[in-house]
């Protein structure tokens, strides 16, 4: 990653534009050719070390339900227990974390019903209590990691 | 479409309600990523049967009404350097959450800041906090700048330490 892939990075975390044609526009912010924002974008995305490139929806805006749900599994069954987890389309999100409550996802669903339905099938297939920890108050989201 | 004030008050599920059929073709047609060619949103356009200056109107509408939060890359931490990515949680009084999280929510380091609910006894945290450093030990400073500016409100924390991700997709609209 060079200078140029830093500067693309930290622009296009913090937005992009509603316009004909958006990476032409950015390219001039930056400096640089739109065939090589281009490229470079895909190459990003292609190793990883962007996840992603595009509009974040508000699940819980089209209708849907967000919640992180937490889970203490037994360390042998890890493995386990995570594909069962991440067969879910449900599940956007899953984390490992070092703590005992060491399986940490997140559920977007489309409807606020499907996220109980979804821990309660979890909880069913994998004999482990799931705590179901939505969102009361939201006071700040926004990643902005500079690079 | 007049974008109001009003409009942006009412609740989420007339926003929702709100949603027609092309604007779900337009987040179906999105929601893995935007394409990368020069004329994104005429590629959008073709995939959903109507102009690209229809797509660009929506989703700024959509984005007026919050529900395109933005349109943007997301980094894998990891790979950017940030090792250490600790997702703190606190047990502060009840009746000074709101406070509170909104002053934690305002530090620069924290990347997401939530009121949620706890389980007593396996749980007992309400105040989540997400921090991302380049090792633990710069990690455990933002911790206890966060302690500090808690202060006696502070009856508990602990910091939960990203090991691996299992998995990590966008949002998924089914039909």
């Amino acid at each position: 990653m060079d200078e140029i892939d830093r500067k693309i990075i930290n622009t296009l975390q913090t937005g992009f534009p509603l316009s004909e044609e958006p990476y032409a526009e950015v390219a001039d912010q930056l400096g640089v050719s739109e065939k090589d924002l281009l490229n470079r974008l895909s190459g990003l995305l292609e190793n990883k070390v962007l996840t992603r490139f595009g509009p974040m929806y508000d699940a819980q805006k089209l209708g849907g339900a967000f919640s992180l749900v937490a889970v203490r599994v037994p360390e042998g069954d890890f493995h386990r227990i995570a594909e069962i987890v991440n067969s879910y389309p449900e599940v956007a999100h899953n984390y490992q974390r070092d703590h005992d409550f060491n399986m940490w996802y997140v559920l977007a669903t489309e409807t606020p019903e499907k996220i109980n339905e979804v821990n309660y099938d979890i909880e069913q297939r994998t004999g482990l209590k799931v705590f179901n920890m939505p969102k009361l108050d939201e006071y700040y989201i926004g990643l902005q990691l500079p690079v | 479409m007049m974008n109001t004030v009003a409009t942006a008050h009412k609740s989420e599920l007339e926003q929702g309600a709100l949603l027609d059929e092309i604007d779900r073709k337009i987040i179906r047609a999105t929601q893995s990523g935007l394409p990368l060619v020069s004329r994104p949103y005429d590629d959008v356009a073709s995939r959903v049967g109507i102009s690209a200056g229809e797509v660009i109107a929506r989703m700024h509408t959509m984005q007026q009404r919050g529900i395109i939060r933005r349109i943007a890359a997301v980094p894998n931490h990891y790979s950017l350097g940030y090792k250490s990515n600790g997702m703190t949680v606190w047990d502060v009084p009840d009746d000074r959450v709101n406070e509170l999280g909104r002053q934690v929510g305002v530090l620069g380091f924290v990347s997401h800041c939530y009121h949620r609910p706890r389980y007593l006894p396996d749980w007992p945290y309400n105040l989540f906090a997400m921090v991302h450093a380049h090792n633990r030990d710069e990690a455990m400073l933002l911790v206890s700048r966060i302690a500090d500016l808690l202060g006696d409100a502070d009856r508990g924390h602990d910091v939960l330490f990203s090991q691996r991700i299992l998995k990590k997709t966008g949002l998924r609209l089914s039909t």
